[in-house]
């Protein structure tokens, strides 16, 4: 790991004027971050630590009932404190990496980062949730960009998401076991007005929403609704887990499997 | 260098750490604690788990300026009082819960975190709570019959 500057805000004001200087990085849980730094895939001047911002961290229900999830909220604490409101998300996030991971890895973090195989891209654009930074909200259709790319600008700093709950969600990963990452992961929410379905681990895009799957099941949600469809191999990850055809037709499974579960 | 002060198996200690510091580092390196391994450095392998503020963390993935007022518990604090091993590090040694030892470490100090939340866990919560402990030595069942022991349960697992 390349020498950095290291500081702590306990303030968001403090935390923006940080990050305003060169080369500056925030600094979630770390636990994508840290081993990037250790590889030297990464080399900031400067790390600035979010997680002593109390005001940044924990769940709760805003007047509309949209869930609230601070940017530095463990996936532990979102296991816990989303399960009454949001049990899908609450699901999701007790199912990534393992216990310690899950106390230190944040959803700001993860949602900054927007790694193909995440599982939580797949929850914020199914669910069509907002992310709030210091200076703006951005609908989640315009902030996933493609590969570890989001619409953040350079210092932005992400500090909650804001979820509407659905009638009826599920999360369902096909897990590559040594990563635990999503080989593929599907998640489906069933708004009144219609269905929305978000593919991770699938593309060389990065999260997606599959769209013929949502106008099918906003017709009949039911797994036989999507029975005739297909998703193109085309722009699909191959690596040594899967090749791209594999992913595409997993999607459709785990699509099915995923409004089973929901009911 | 910057000062960094925590609470370390209930002592309070400070010391000089860069940034880029880890927590696994400052404890072996600055504080002589030896007993948290570095087994993989990758955030994988869980030999290095301690409790940070009661909760279970890999200590080679957090800065030791993060831990910064924290209240830190390592392996050296996981014996009793008065020095005897405590409930589960003896299940451990009942149980044959370790081979070569390496991994032991990360192992008593997930099952410490787990029983901590779940008093009474099944085997198959059991077996999902150590997802980030590896051993290479044992097949785990050994592991998890010691974890099934110091929580007061029939050590009879499934798997065999």
């Amino acid at each position: 790991m390349y020498a950095f500057e290291f500081d702590r805000p306990a303030t968001l004001d403090e935390a923006i004027a940080l990050m305003s200087e060169e080369e500056a990085q925030a600094l979630g849980g770390g636990q994508t971050l840290i081993p990037t730094l250790k590889q030297r895939l990464a080399a900031p001047a400067r790390l600035v630590s979010l997680t002593a911002i109390p005001e940044l961290a924990g769940v709760c229900v805003a007047d509309d009932g949209a869930l609230c999830v601070g940017a530095t909220t463990t996936h532990a604490a979102i296991a816990q404190e989303a399960a009454a409101h949001y049990p899908a998300l609450a699901a999701l996030a007790g199912n990534i990496g393992d216990p310690a991971v899950r106390n230190r890895g944040t959803i700001g973090g993860s949602v900054a980062n927007n790694d193909p195989s995440a599982c939580y891209p797949a929850a914020v654009l199914a669910s069509g949730a907002t992310i709030k930074t210091a200076n703006r909200e951005i609908a989640a259709d315009d902030f996933f960009e493609g590969m570890f790319a989001t619409a953040l600008e350079e210092g932005e700093i992400v500090t909650e998401i804001r979820f509407p709950v659905p009638e009826k969600a599920a999360y369902m990963k096909f897990e590559q076991p040594a990563s635990r990452f999503a080989l593929v992961g599907v998640f489906v929410a069933k708004f009144a007005g219609g269905v929305r379905v978000a593919v991770t681990g699938a593309s060389e895009e990065g999260v997606f929403r599959w769209t013929e799957a949502e106008e099918a099941l906003s017709a009949n949600f039911s797994p036989d609704a999507i029975s005739g469809l297909s998703l193109a191999a085309d722009n699909m990850i191959g690596d040594l887990h899967g090749t791209p055809e594999y992913r595409a037709h997993l999607a459709k499974v785990m699509t099915g499997r995923a409004v089973a579960a929901a009911g | 260098m910057a000062k960094v002060s925590m609470s370390v198996n209930g002592k309070p200690v400070t010391g000089e750490v860069e940034g880029r510091t880890l927590l696994v580092q400052f404890l072996r390196e600055g504080l002589g604690l030896t007993g948290t391994h570095v087994g993989c450095d990758t955030s994988q392998c869980g030999a290095c788990v301690v409790h940070v503020d009661g909760r279970a963390v890999k200590a080679c993935a957090i800065f030791a300026a993060e831990a910064e007022g924290a209240e830190v518990t390592t392996i050296e604090g996981m014996a009793d009082a008065d020095g005897s091993l405590s409930t589960i590090q003896q299940a451990f040694q009942d149980h044959h819960g370790l081979q070569c030892g390496f991994c032991t470490p990360g192992m008593v100090m997930s099952a410490a975190a787990l029983l901590a939340e779940n008093p009474k866990p099944s085997e198959a919560e059991v077996r999902d709570y150590l997802e980030g402990n590896l051993c290479r030595c044992t097949g785990y069942h050994n592991i998890v019959k010691a974890i099934m022991a110091a929580s007061g349960q029939d050590v009879a697992i499934a798997a065999e």
